[in-house]
């Protein structure tokens, strides 16, 4: 697993993929902290993550677009299959050195918090839940993009499958709305709240550490890279 | 050592490998021999572990590639058709990572990669990109990844594809030399490599193990007939009834004639040599012998003779379908190979 997760956190940082994508992370959430946390002088970060969650539209589809399509692409996957490591390993592996690059943005989120600190009064737990809210979510849209990266061979078709998935999901609070009222605790909506991964952020915006959504979004990655390693193991069957 | 057991793979409504069966014995060379399509890779990878059959058993050392496929692929060092390089990478860091995938020691890695770069002679180029390497040293260094943890058998797919023939020689030599202390199987569709190399052939056609033997047994098991040609000077245009007159029975005489010389050529049933009787019945008759040549049963007869049995069997259950395939996927062979020749120009 060693092997498979440094080979893939060095790839993302030899090629551009790393880089444009911390490069698009920093600067929205740039913009956005400086015009309400140092402009208007709010003093959280639940407002300012708040508003940038449709970055991960964007920024996740390039992070996992070719993390196992273009392994199928290029042959590699070859390699990595006949090697004596379970797929587990390899997906686990994958998995955790997507996270692992987007959680380098995230740590130098937690600078912020303390910027701020030096201008004024801060409550540092609200600032903190929100970023562990949203690092949270950033990784559970990993494990979507991973999973449907393990579908196509590629890379463009994954990364347009992906965005529209997360879009999905983002919109998924508007969409419950149009449900009748009469619907609202039927299996539809059950169903919607599922898939409305977005919507169990708002609860780390108003400063609640809130269990439910921890395993909530700890859930949605261990059943995205559960149905990414059955994919793979299904596909020699075929 | 290896155990295959009636494997059978499907690819949709096309059976790739059809109850394919047989055993790999230690320390010596196997030669996977088929035409385009006879399900050769497919095998290779079944046995790898990287399909799974749809049918059937593949054991390596004692252990099932599907129920233990970490114990049966520390076994392996499999090269694929087309190497399994990561272009972004350093040679250096393809084998890294190769040497990391297959749990090698941390202190024992860098001596081990450094062995096998001396091996396949990839020191100079250890610090290039993959992207950059040329087809040849790609081979090279995907044998490298192969060889990474020292496995006790390798599996090799067409290994000599799009080298040129220096670079062809040199990659025989190379598998000789890994025969010595490991089991190999290789595939190829050119006979004279593998009965170059390899101490076993095994003939796959259509899926179906066709023969499996040494190569010296193949051909003396295929001498049921022996092949004459001969040319004689002719202006009358008697010497085939002639021949057939003399030889009734015992011999098929073919030819034809033009311009006053007669090219034919005889099949000689049973193991007797008629060439005297044949000389001295010219002689008689007057008809100048120009060219006499016996041409004993080549590899390649063999390969054409075993493969062709198997489709004409097949032919008569699947009459169209599956010649087409054949075709098809022959076609897309020399499409390839015409694009790689164009690029490489």
């Amino acid at each position: 697993m060693r092997a498979v997760y440094k080979r893939e956190l060095e790839g993302y940082f030899k090629s551009m993929t790393g880089y444009v994508f911390l490069f698009f992370v920093f600067l929205i959430v740039g913009i956005y902290y400086k015009a309400y946390n140092l402009n208007s002088g709010y003093p959280s970060m639940n407002v300012t993550l708040n508003s940038v969650t449709f970055l991960f539209l964007i920024a996740i589809p390039v992070l996992t677009m070719r993390v196992l399509s273009e392994e199928r692409r290029q042959k590699t996957d070859q390699l990595l299959l006949t090697a004596p490591v379970s797929i587990e390993k390899i997906v686990c592996g994958k998995f955790f050195a997507l996270v692992t690059v987007f959680l380098i943005p995230m740590a130098v989120l937690c600078l912020y918090p303390l910027i701020m600190g030096r201008f004024g009064t801060v409550s540092y737990v609200q600032n903190y839940t929100a970023i562990l809210g949203f690092t949270l979510l950033g990784a559970a849209n990993i494990a979507v993009g991973l999973f449907i990266s393990s579908l196509t061979e590629n890379p463009i078709i994954a990364a347009v499958l992906t965005f529209l998935v997360i879009f999905l999901s983002y919109i998924m609070s508007g969409l419950e709305s149009f449900l009748p009222s009469s619907m609202s605790d039927g299996i539809v909506m059950k169903v919607m709240e599922a898939c409305n991964i977005d919507g169990h952020f708002q609860s780390f915006i108003t400063g609640t550490f809130d269990l439910t959504a921890i395993v909530y979004f700890l859930s949605v990655m261990f059943v995205f890279v559960f149905l990414t390693i059955q994919n793979i193991k299904k596909r020699r069957w075929s | 050592m290896i155990e295959v057991k009636d494997i059978v793979k499907h690819y949709g409504n096309h059976t790739a490998v059809d109850h394919l069966s047989f055993r790999v014995e230690q320390g010596q060379i196997y030669g996977f021999l088929g035409p385009n399509g006879a399900g050769k890779s497919t095998t290779m990878n079944i046995i790898t572990g990287y399909l799974a059959s749809n049918e059937g058993t593949v054991i390596i050392n004692g252990h099932d590639i599907l129920e233990e496929p970490e114990e049966a692929k520390k076994c392996i060092g499999y090269l694929p058709e087309q190497p399994p390089l990561y272009m972004d990478m350093t040679v250096k860091e393809c084998l890294l990572f190769a040497a990391g995938l297959r749990a090698v020691k941390k202190d024992e890695r860098q001596e081990m990669i450094e062995q096998i770069m001396g091996k396949l002679d990839l020191k100079d180029v250890e610090n290039r990109l993959v992207k950059n390497l040329s087809k040849g040293y790609k081979q090279r260094v995907g044998m490298a990844q192969a060889l990474m943890g020292n496995p006790e058998i390798l599996i090799l797919d067409e290994p000599t594809v799009g080298l040129d023939p220096k670079q062809i020689i040199e990659i025989r030599s190379l598998i000789r030399e890994l025969g010595k202390e490991h089991t190999i199987i290789l595939s190829s569709h050119i006979l004279s490599e593998v009965s170059a190399i390899c101490d076993q052939i095994l003939i796959i056609s259509h899926g179906r193990l066709a023969a499996c033997d040494t190569p010296e047994n193949l051909s003396r098991k295929m001498q049921g007939t022996t092949a004459l040609e001969l040319s004689v000077r002719d202006e009358e245009g008697r010497t085939e009834s002639l021949l057939k007159d003399h030889f009734a029975g015992r011999v098929t005489v073919e030819g034809s004639r033009q311009n006053g010389i007669w090219d034919g050529v005889l099949q000689v049933k049973g193991d007797t040599d008629i060439r005297e009787e044949l000389f001295y019945l010219l002689a008689e008759a007057r008809y100048p012998l120009l060219k006499l040549k016996q041409d004993k049963l080549s590899l390649e007869d063999i390969f054409l003779e075993l493969t062709e049995e198997e489709s004409e069997q097949k032919e008569e259950c699947a009459p169209e379908t599956d010649m087409e395939e054949m075709n098809m996927e022959n076609a897309e062979q020399t499409d390839g190979k015409e694009a790689e020749h164009e690029s490489g120009v």
